[in-house]
């Protein structure tokens, strides 16, 4: 196992000072001396960063108003990318009350440099479950804003599986209320170049949040996430865990887990964790938990991150049952990542995720 | 009737001082329905054998033979022995996140038996399993091994032992960290498994409270790689007795 490498030659940047901005112009041409676009060479943007059309594709599902008011109450872009989607000032808002089976919405991409925000709110006391399905082809820029009130229970699950030559990023911004939980799953599949960057704060004390991901690169799969949690209230609670496989020469995955625990966040309790399965020799795995402390009144705080080959005693195990070698890795890394994929709670999405995994394990999708 | 016979089997393994030989010249042979009790010292290589036996790639052997009704054991790879009727309880079972018992154990038999087996009476027949070593039916959803207490640990390697139905099988300190009833109930998982199949068993073990309930025809007490004396089931009485001590001066 290879333990995770604090990043050398570009300096530090504090995450809470990172600009916040409505104004595409605001932001800098994107670049890799800057930290949160320093793996992702632009030209795998497809253009996302020179200004979008709106977006034409399909949504389907669920009921969508527009209320442009709410547009940036949870937080402004913090990249251009997120900010050209701003500037397009088209939101889709989605308001969820109580219900009783699992939300799905179909967000099919078509064409290129599109845009699309959306605003969602849960309200307070409900508890729901939300999946962003997103499928199709082009290149697609999502801004995600999300209110947890107070009280509500939220699990958002966000689905990456495009077409082989799709590009998608998604900035994910989430506020939680009072004594709220949200669990915010990410399953990264399909498409060229996927980023998603998620964020959480706290507007009342007492939530809990759960963060999870999964993804599977293979072929010459850039798949990139950075969750973030600005604990910046008291008594508030965050887990976070990726794991991710990788197979192939050009494979490549980012994670770069923030957690800021500031002053005022006294009893905050936290851990992050990273796991990086790499299948193949050549696949590159960056793993970066960042970890900033500003109270000693915490309850907790940990992070760990390790990226390796497969566990021989896992595959022993399973060849001790007569199950052969190749048979006995595919199962797993299905498990590996299955262990996050059977959280979202509907089955037939489920199968369907699990065997494109298998797909992919066995060489016939990319 | 089935023979598996192990014959001047050395051992070793890669130490950080560099390479060590745990097994020096083991010879032994168990035939289908008979249970054979390997006793030992800690450190004495009981578990080399059993690792050696299912293939371990950690235990590399340097000589000797293991055969079974003749044919090359250690040519063979893990899965390719479990096929060929061999079957390991592991001492320590790792942990299969994401993997759903149930999904584990078909994927096995299906392996084992070379087609799927048909639906309804696998379920039954793994269900029956379950009932009889008192497992909780919930069990076969929960990822392997994960999360399970030591005594569920056992009960699940001895689960397996009972729906795959090996020629033979090596329980390595199944014994350990069960209590009496548990104890009772895995003892009673492979004593049927050997009725049922007319399984071989070598039962490697520390401690001769297992022996009440599983009874050995044989026992081979195991000091410093190899098997120092041979007996009857009076020999464990005797070691139950006087320790290991006189072995070890």
């Amino acid at each position: 196992m290879e333990q995770h490498s604090h990043g050398a030659g570009i300096p530090l940047q504090i995450r809470s000072e990172r600009l916040r901005s409505a104004n595409p112009s605001d932001f800098p041409a994107i670049s890799i001396r800057d930290e949160q676009w320093r793996y992702l060479p632009v030209e795998r943007l497809n253009g996302l960063d020179a200004g979008l059309d709106k977006f034409t594709g399909i949504l389907e599902g669920l009921k969508i108003d527009t209320n442009g008011e709410l547009a940036g109450s949870i937080s402004l872009p913090e990249d251009l990318v997120a900010a050209n989607v701003f500037a397009l000032g088209d939101i889709n808002h989605i308001h969820l009350k109580a219900s009783e089976a699992p939300e799905l919405l179909n967000v099919k991409a078509a064409g290129s440099r599109q845009g699309l925000q959306f605003f969602i709110s849960n309200e307070k006391f409900a508890k729901n479950t939300l999946v962003l399905n997103h499928t199709g082809a082009g290149s697609l820029a999502e801004l995600v804003e999300i209110d947890v009130a107070d009280e509500s229970d939220l699990t958002l699950i966000s689905i990456q599986n495009l077409n082989d030559e799709a590009v998608i990023t998604s900035s994910q911004f989430a506020r939680l209320g009072r004594n709220s939980k949200f669990k915010h799953i990410v399953v990264s599949i399909g498409g060229k170049t996927i980023r998603v960057v998620p964020a959480v704060s706290f507007a009342g004390a007492g939530a809990e949040v759960e963060m999870l991901g999964a993804y599977f690169a293979n072929g010459d799969q850039h798949i990139e996430h950075r969750p973030f949690v600005d604990h910046n209230l008291p008594n508030c609670t965050s887990n976070v865990a990726y794991k991710g496989a990788l197979q192939g020469a050009k494979a490549h995955t980012v994670w770069v887990g923030d957690v800021l625990i500031r002053q005022a966040a006294e009893g905050t309790k936290t851990y992050e964790l990273n796991r990086n399965l790499l299948l193949t020799d050549g696949a590159r795995a960056d793993s970066v938990p960042n970890l900033e402390i500003e109270t000693g009144q915490i309850d907790g705080a940990g992070h760990a991150s390790a990226s390796g080959r497969f566990d021989d005693e896992q595959l022993f195990y399973l060849q001790a049952r007569g199950i052969p070698e190749i048979e006995a890795k595919r199962l797993v890394v299905k498990g590996f990542l299955n262990d996050v994929i059977s959280q979202i709670g509907l089955p037939e999405l489920q199968d369907e995720l699990n065997s494109i995994i298998e797909a992919k394990l066995e060489g016939k999708q990319k | 009737m089935a023979t598996l016979e192990i014959k001047n089997l050395h051992v070793s393994v890669e130490t950080e001082a560099g390479k060590k030989e745990i097994l020096r010249g083991v010879d032994l042979t168990i035939r289908s329905g008979e249970t054979h009790a390997i006793m030992g010292p800690n450190g004495s290589g009981k578990s080399t054998l059993a690792y050696s036996i299912a293939g371990h790639p950690k235990y590399e052997v340097t000589e000797g033979e293991i055969l079974l009704d003749g044919e090359n054991v250690l040519e063979m790879s893990p899965d390719e022995r479990a096929r060929a009727g061999l079957f390991l309880a592991m001492q320590y079972p790792v942990e299969i996140p994401g993997i759903s018992v149930s999904n584990f154990l078909r994927t096995a038999k299906t392996a084992i038996d070379g087609e799927a087996p048909a639906l309804r009476p696998w379920i039954k027949e793994v269900k029956e399993a379950m009932t009889n070593l008192r497992m909780d039916a919930a069990f076969s959803e929960r990822n392997v091994n994960e999360g399970f207490s030591g005594g569920e640990k056992k009960r699940h390697e001895i689960l397996q032992l009972e729906l795959l139905k090996p020629a033979f099988a090596v329980l390595d300190e199944t014994d350990s960290g069960l209590d009496v009833d548990a104890l009772k109930i895995v003892s009673e998982g492979v004593n049927r498994a050997q009725e049922a199949n007319n399984l071989g068993v070598l039962l490697i073990t520390h401690y001769t409270r297992i022996l009440k309930y599983i009874k050995p025809d044989f026992v081979h007490v195991f000091v410093a790689g190899k098997v120092a004396e041979e007996g009857g089931p009076e020999l464990a009485d005797r070691l139950e007795a006087e320790g290991y001590d006189r072995y070890l001066s």
